[in-house]
């Protein structure tokens, strides 16, 4: 029991007095999810709307990707990524950018199926309509973003929460290198397997407090969507 | 009337409609020509919101065809429909009625201007800037009112469009159909209210179990229908 009390003990002095090593950690990962985020949501975004509106054959393969194993999509994006793989000359195994990739490819397929649950009922409102005006399903996809708005930012606070968390991924593009692609889930499970439980405490109560405050924020977008959009 | 470059007279030959196995409307053959509202009337069920849909294209026949004066692109281009829930952008009023203009790619300049006048007619001009879904569910109607006018159509389509108001808001309904039919648009509405029919019809055309009864100008069709089906649905008996 003394040796947990002191270790958060520990903990939350790293967190308070601004410790660079956690500093340094948390940075990285929020710049990795975020850009992750973004990369993600320019392809998940419109899939999910076209998804919601149009029907093609393999339309249910997107959303199935959604349950890929997250290490197993790391093991792919590394052989795709290594040396001697196709996109081994660009360098970018054991780099942020290969970490970015991962995250990217694990959260678009789960952008897309939420963002065509949430703007399915949206078509099925709008389609007479907006066919009696004259535009086609292709048309219809940055309507219906535009018009689910107030509705997205929860999709996005919510891939974001599952780029951040994701671990095995990270852990095997990234190679939890110290200083360069150590992330708060990669450091960890490090620290947590070396011993050293006061930083892995700290960089766990940041990484909750995060996923925390972003489900949080879902809950008061999805609150204000509500009563603006109606 | 002919007007040169018009897509009026509309016209059906021999046009039908079936989903799932029950034949909705059988062997339609009408034509529509340009001037006062041509009203649809008939029982729940008689098919009139599906013709409707077939004439405007949301639908495609089972069984014969619609016939527009010009090309089928033109003709799209020029009709617009009002539906009897209106189903509102999630967006300003104004922005909601500019939507439809941007695809019918009326010039950028042109297209606030049309706005403006379109709010104006229905009473919604101070409204502009409010989310539209806002709005009480009378002024939402008139609103998708202003949003087909401010395309300028030739003929518009309006189905049931007063069916869920209370009276002010019918009336105010009624009104803007009535100026929109004096600046030139053609009307082509259905509705189950006698009396709506009465006040807005140039000429009727009654529906019965998916077939058209009758087709007639409206004064004579309210004083003398040529059919015993007509004559009792207008003495406010239940036909079907």
């Amino acid at each position: 029991m003394g040796d947990l009390s002191s270790a958060f003990k520990t903990a939350l002095g790293l967190i308070l007095s601004l410790d660079p090593a956690v500093l340094a950690i948390v940075t990285l990962s929020l710049r990795v999810s975020l850009s992750a985020l973004v990369l993600a949501a320019l392809i998940g975004l419109p899939m999910g709307a076209l998804l919601a509106v149009a029907r093609f054959p393999g339309r249910g393969s997107v959303i199935s990707l959604m349950g890929l194993p997250p290490v197993v999509a790391g093991l792919l994006i590394y052989l795709l990524l290594s040396r001697s793989g196709p996109l081994g000359s660009f360098g970018l195994l054991f780099t942020p950018s290969a970490m970015i990739i991962a995250q990217a490819v694990l959260i678009t397929p789960i952008l897309a199926a939420l963002t065509r649950q949430v703007l399915e009922s949206m078509w099925e409102e709008y389609a007479e309509q907006l066919r009696s005006f004259g535009a086609g399903p292709w048309r219809a996809v940055p309507t219906l973003l535009w018009d689910g708005r107030f509705m997205l930012p929860t999709v996005l606070l919510a891939g974001f929460g599952r780029a951040a968390a994701e671990v095995g991924a990270v852990m095997v593009v990234g190679g939890n290198i110290e200083g360069f692609t150590r992330v708060m889930t990669t450091a960890i499970a490090l620290e947590t397997s070396k011993g050293d439980l006061p930083l892995a405490l700290a960089l766990g109560v940041v990484l909750m407090a995060i996923v925390l405050g972003v489900n949080a924020l879902a809950q008061g977008v999805r609150g204000i969507a509500a009563r603006w959009a109606g | 009337m002919r007007v040169p470059d018009s897509i009026l007279p509309l016209c059906t030959e021999g046009l039908g409609f079936s989903a799932g196995g029950v034949e909705i409307l059988r062997d339609i053959s009408l034509t529509m020509t340009a001037g006062a509202p041509t009203l649809l009337i008939g029982a729940n069920g008689a098919g009139k919101s599906v013709l409707l849909r077939l004439l405007h294209g949301l639908l495609k026949p089972s069984a014969g065809r619609v016939f527009w004066s010009r090309p089928p692109e033109q003709a799209a281009r020029r009709q617009a429909m009002v539906f009897q829930r209106p189903v509102l952008l999630r967006r300003s009023v104004l922005a909601n009625t500019l939507y439809p203009m941007v695809l019918a790619n009326v010039a950028r300049g042109e297209r606030e201007a049309r706005a403006a006048e379109a709010l104006a007619l229905v009473g919604l001009a101070d409204r502009a800037a409010d989310p539209a879904r806002k709005l009480s569910v009378g002024q939402q109607q008139r609103l998708a009112l202003a949003r087909a006018a401010a395309l300028q159509p030739e003929l518009l389509f309006l189905d049931e469009p007063s069916a869920s108001l209370d009276p002010a808001a019918t009336r105010a309904v009624e009104e803007i159909v009535l100026k929109l039919a004096a600046r030139g648009t053609k009307i082509v509405m259905t509705t189950h209210d006698l009396g709506q029919a009465r006040r807005l019809a140039g000429d009727i055309i009654f529906l019965h179990r998916g077939s058209v009864l009758e087709q007639a100008q409206a004064e004579a069709f309210f004083q003398q229908p040529a059919s015993a089906i007509a004559r009792a649905f207008l003495r406010g008996e239940l036909v079907w």
